[in-house]
């Protein structure tokens, strides 16, 4: 009898310890992932009612343009920053962990400051240095093309600017990650392989590069996610402009919902996006699954 | 160490060095910028150096834009959202690690699974939701959204997992309950993580932009990195007190990252789980 009590008295308390977060997590995170797929097939306003119209929003979405120049801007966004990012933090990372004490820490924070930053500060800063008429850079990009360009107002500069802008900020993760790494390698290895007489470049290539293949792959997946929900920069720095050419998919979600007032527009394209997100991610983690078995 | 070996090692950290000063370089010309005059910034022969110390932009960008109010509000939510998603996940934490009860693998499958789910693709019935509520250009609207952390709960799960059972045990022995554990025994045994949890909560927080950009609708709610955005309609092309204000509004995370720099470099790799 007092076991059973006991027993009803330890789930009370169990229950009493999760639902805080289960009350937050239902009504905030829960509830609208079922909204968003409901809205999805109505016409709904941003605000108020709708009607169910099937799958009308979806039939508009895929043969709307400006989804799938949505879309190819999203790939070409990726392509401009998952593996030179990944590439940038690992010779950095390897380039950091060869100094020592004071040396290395200094460099570390210098490396990994601007990803303390607002996106709105990181932004600002960079329209400043490329300002087509003062920005400090533009004498360097003169001397490569002869001429100055408004990077964010040219279609070709924009996304490689952009993406050039997203590197420096958020880079110091990715060489954190990497640095993790490289510490969890042992040093043994590298002097049982220096004692052989292994090169530098065997050491790597043999030792290193196969041990941190797990980081290289969180780092890749993680930022193939975090690149695809590109938004901030974008919206900061060219709204999406000239002519399109940087508008992406969350873009066209703020638009249709906040300026167009098409909620459930917005929601279909939201969805669309989210599935984008998890098979590219489940897709991505069985290739790279797959690449470090093959080491 | 022979003789090349040792000359080629001096000239990689210099190279190492040079590279890390072009990479803060762009904070440093934000800081040159904003101690200029404004004449000065887009005057010819304006050099690298700092040749001057005016800091009028940096008393404009105080008194002349609602600066403070968006300090009051960055600090006000981002240390509201730290306590909150910190206590109820270590309190969920605790309840998936240590206790029985129907339902528990299931809720713990479910904060595995958020995982996936993109916060920005909840952004629209997010905002209907803080509509019905009431909550529009409202603390309660920026901070509700962003109490979700499944990050925090399994970081949690993990550590205190992997406190010896003998700890509780004597507890258990004294006739402590659940609660006297999670609070006397295993929150103590992890202030190291609940410290590194925390700050890497509150940037996430401070810096957030899409949420608070949707949510607030009038300048004196805004949240800093919101808030700076209007700076630039308010003045045009007067990037002395752009710089200013963007660097008042850095000022607190970068501080507070340099004071902790270990503690968020610990926290960056326990939260990928490169580092448990």
């Amino acid at each position: 009898m007092a076991m059973i009590r006991n027993k009803a008295r330890h789930r009370l308390v169990a229950v009493s310890l999760i639902l805080p977060f289960v009350a937050i997590f239902a009504l905030v995170f829960a509830y609208p992932v079922v909204e968003v797929v409901r809205m999805s097939f109505t016409n709904a306003p941003l605000i108020g009612g709708g009607e169910w119209i099937g799958l009308d929003n979806y039939i508009r979405l895929f043969s709307d343009k400006l989804f799938y120049t949505s879309v190819v801007n999203n790939g070409y966004f990726v392509l401009l920053t998952v593996i030179p990012t990944t590439v940038i933090a690992l010779g950095i990372a390897l380039a950091v962990n060869r100094l020592s004490g004071r040396m290395q820490a200094l460099v570390l924070v210098m490396f990994f400051t601007p990803y303390v930053l607002p996106v709105s500060v990181v932004t600002q800063i960079w329209a400043w240095m490329l300002d087509f008429q003062f920005g400090i850079l533009q004498p360097v990009i003169e001397f490569f093309t002869g001429k100055s360009v408004p990077v964010f107002k040219n279609p070709n500069w924009v996304m490689p600017t952009v993406a050039t802008v997203t590197i420096w900020w958020t880079n110091g993760f990715n060489v954190l990650l990497f640095l993790a790494g490289l510490r969890n390698i042992p040093t043994e290895l590298y002097e049982a392989a220096a004692l052989d007489g292994a090169t530098r470049r065997q050491l790597f290539w043999r030792i290193t590069w196969p041990l941190l293949w797990p980081v290289t792959a969180l780092v890749l997946t993680l930022q193939l996610i975090l690149q695809l929900k590109i938004f901030d920069q974008i919206y900061l720095l060219s709204e999406g402009g000239p002519f399109n050419s940087s508008y992406v998919l969350l873009l066209m979600v703020y638009r249709e919902a906040f300026q167009l007032n098409h909620g459930g527009y917005a929601a279909a394209i939201s969805l669309v996006l989210f599935l984008l997100i998890v098979v590219i991610s489940v897709l991505q983690f069985q290739i790279l699954r797959i690449g470090g078995k093959g080491k | 160490m022979n003789h090349q070996r040792r000359v080629e090692n001096i000239a990689l950290t210099c190279i190492t060095l040079v590279a890390g000063i072009i990479w803060v370089f762009p904070l440093y010309w934000a800081f040159v910028t904003s101690i200029r005059s404004e004449d000065r910034v887009v005057s010819e022969g304006a050099g690298l150096l700092p040749d001057e110390f005016n800091i009028s932009s940096y008393v404009d960008a105080l008194f002349n834009t609602s600066l403070i109010d968006w300090y009051i509000n960055s600090i006000g939510t981002s240390v509201l959202i730290t306590l909150i998603v910190l206590v109820t996940g270590m309190m969920c934490a605790y309840a998936l690690s240590q206790m029985e009860f129907p339902g528990r693998r299931l809720l713990y499958g479910i904060v595995l699974a958020s995982f996936m789910v993109p916060a920005q693709a909840l952004v629209v019935p997010q905002f209907v939701l803080m509509n019905d509520l009431g909550l529009i250009n409202k603390w309660g609207g920026i901070i509700l959204p962003q109490l979700v952390v499944p990050v925090v709960i399994i970081v949690y799960k993990q550590f205190f997992d992997a406190v010896p059972k003998e700890m509780k045990e004597a507890v258990v022995l004294d006739g402590g309950g659940d609660y006297t554990l999670l609070f006397r025994v295993y929150l103590p045994l992890n202030w190291g993580i609940t410290t590194a949890l925390g700050i890497i909560t509150f940037i996430m927080s401070w810096n957030s932009f899409l949420w608070p950009f949707l949510v607030i609708t009038t300048e004196d709610m805004m949240t800093i990195p919101v808030g700076i955005t209007q700076v630039n309609d308010a003045f045009g092309v007067a990037y002395a007190r752009i710089m200013s204000v963007a660097l008042l509004a850095a000022a607190p995370v970068v501080i507070a990252y340099l004071i902790f720099q270990k503690k968020v470099t610990e926290a960056v790799m326990i939260s990928s789980g490169v580092k448990g």
